[in-house]
């Protein structure tokens, strides 16, 4: 990076360090706090998406949407994370490969599983392996998007279907008696004030969220963990310029302040949404705020 | 009219054809066990077996590219075609050939050593680390040991200096720098014990034509002695050649 870093081992202290923690890999893993937030920014809504459906799918009253919505909640919910994330990317990326085979090589006549292998045609391949190393790592990004709002839109779907249900059954009856179909009563009496009961639950499953991106690792996607993992590890002088002990507890240190700074701003900011939510609700903390008001 | 798109459709497809021919060569590795495969500084794949995998891609006449993957997920994600090959110190054994095809060995079989923090550990009744799914972990299981076993080739070493395992059981070539560069604070200790049939290229079972390509010229690299000054690059001149 600087043009002093061609002879590592003649230098001072600070200048070293300067130059070691501006080496390619350690851009790397700069890179992978980014991978961290992006991952986090694109999730959090499309689980939350995830969520509003199933919950209005749990308390739809046609029984088979019903059912479909109880199912994914329960199912989701009691499958333990880790299974969840070794088996179901890969499932994903078979079923994804399976039928562009099927649409693209309607002439294939082998069989699909030989033995242990998953052998499609070349064409159907996903992303094909012609494709440029980036375009993989972006599709399994997408692939671990997909596996955690599917795992964690099933407990937002909880929270929001508990919201749903603590809002006074009284203003539901009252938008029926000022003449409101089933679904002006939902979208205009429900939904806005259904968040102030959902906030706390929602607010726990992101801080939940924020703490199970170094799953990420078991996908294939190399983040912080992965590269602290691997920056910090013993490195002798004939493989690096820059050799050095086992320095996996600082890195893991780092990723700790990472971590915590993180969770704190959020808990600050969700406070502030709490605050903002409650205002004019008809809840003990709408009614604080309407008497320090008056 | 009917010949005009027949004639492009037949077009299309010999050109479909085409792309299907040249297809890029996924080469997975681990990336954690130099000098087999190692992170270079730049971030890059480097190490004996990239620079052997780009020499033999080049003789093959074939494009390649390397892929790191964790060493538990190596050979699911192969068979699952996720990429092509695993070039990562993958010593030959018939468990593995049950799942996945080799080609012949690149590297002749080898020693594998134990470390430890102090003279004098009794290797056979001690506490040993070992990496999860290697042969070494395996011959530990059996020599009537203690075995614990680590994800990754550095925490075995770690928890020798932790001392949470008495010695760590690993090829020779692995950790020799280790102990060159640890101030003395570990030695081999032990007897070295031969095992498994070389290190070869992984591939899998369905994949028979590019096997015999690499095969060949692997064949190739022994026989004008190039493989040989690779391996005394990387494992200094003592190492056994071809």
């Amino acid at each position: 990076m600087f043009s002093f870093c061609t002879d590592p081992d003649t230098l001072g202290t600070f200048r070293w360090f300067s130059c070691y923690l501006t080496t390619g890999v350690h851009m790397s893993f700069y890179i992978a706090f980014f991978k961290v937030l992006l991952l986090l920014a694109i999730t959090a809504p499309v689980a939350l998406g995830f969520g509003f459906v199933g919950a209005m799918a749990a308390r739809s009253r046609v029984a088979p949407f019903r059912w479909l919505g109880k199912t994914y909640i329960a199912l989701v919910r009691g499958v333990p994370d880790i299974a969840f994330f070794l088996f179901f990317v890969i499932a994903l990326d078979q079923a994804f490969e399976y039928l562009r085979h099927k649409a693209l090589c309607p002439d294939w006549d082998q069989p699909i599983r030989q033995g242990s292998d998953f052998v499609v045609c070349t064409a159907a391949k996903l992303p094909l392996s012609t494709a440029p190393q980036w375009m993989h790592e972006t599709y399994g990004f997408f692939l671990a998007v997909i596996t955690f709002a599917i795992v964690f839109g099933a407990f937002a779907a909880n929270v929001l279907f508990g919201g749903m249900r603590a809002v006074p059954h009284a203003q539901l009856e009252t938008a029926e008696a000022y003449g409101m179909s089933h679904r002006q009563t939902f979208w205009r009496i429900l939904v806005p004030q259904m968040w102030v009961y959902a906030l706390p639950g929602l607010s726990n499953l992101w801080m939940v969220l924020i703490k199970a991106t170094p799953l990420l690792f078991l996908l294939g996607i190399e983040d912080i963990v992965y590269w602290a993992r691997e920056l910090g590890g013993t490195k002798t002088s004939r493989f690096t310029d820059y050799p050095h002990g086992d320095w996996r507890m600082w890195y893991f240190l780092f990723l700790l302040v990472f971590y915590l700074a993180f969770t704190r701003v959020s808990e600050i900011v969700l406070e502030r949404l709490m605050l903002r939510l409650t205002l004019g609700q008809a809840t003990s903390g709408g009614e604080a705020q309407r008497k320090a008001a008056a | 009219m009917k010949t005009l798109i027949l004639g492009a459709a037949a077009l299309a497809l010999s050109a479909g054809l085409a792309i299907a021919q040249d297809k890029t060569i996924r080469m997975g590795t681990e990336g954690a066990y130099p000098p087999y495969n190692f992170i270079n500084d730049a971030g890059e794949v480097d190490g004996f077996e990239r620079e052997l995998g780009d020499e033999l891609c080049k003789r093959a006449e074939l494009t390649c590219e390397w892929v790191k993957n964790d060493w538990d997920s190596i050979i699911p994600n192969l068979v699952s075609g996720n990429y092509d090959t695993i070039m990562a110190g993958m010593s030959i054994t018939a468990e593995r050939d049950e799942v996945i095809d080799f080609t012949q060995n690149y590297y002749p079989p080898t020693d594998s050593a134990y470390v430890a923090a102090a003279d004098g550990v009794d290797v056979s009744s001690a506490i040993v680390a070992a990496q999860t799914a290697t042969i070494q972990a395996g011959y530990i299981a059996e020599s009537g040991a203690t075995l614990v076993e680590f994800a990754t080739p550095e925490e075995t070493v770690a928890a020798v200096r932790n001392g949470e395992a008495d010695a760590v059981f690993a090829d020779r070539d692995y950790l020799v720098p280790l102990v060159e560069e640890s101030n003395g604070e570990l030695m081999f200790v032990g007897d070295p014990v031969p095992l498994g049939g070389g290190v070869g290229m992984g591939l899998r079972e369905s994949d028979g034509e590019l096997r015999d390509k690499f095969d060949a010229v692997i064949s190739d690299m022994k026989a004008d002695g190039t493989l040989n000054t690779m391996l005394k690059k990387w494992f200094g001149e003592d190492t056994t050649t071809y």
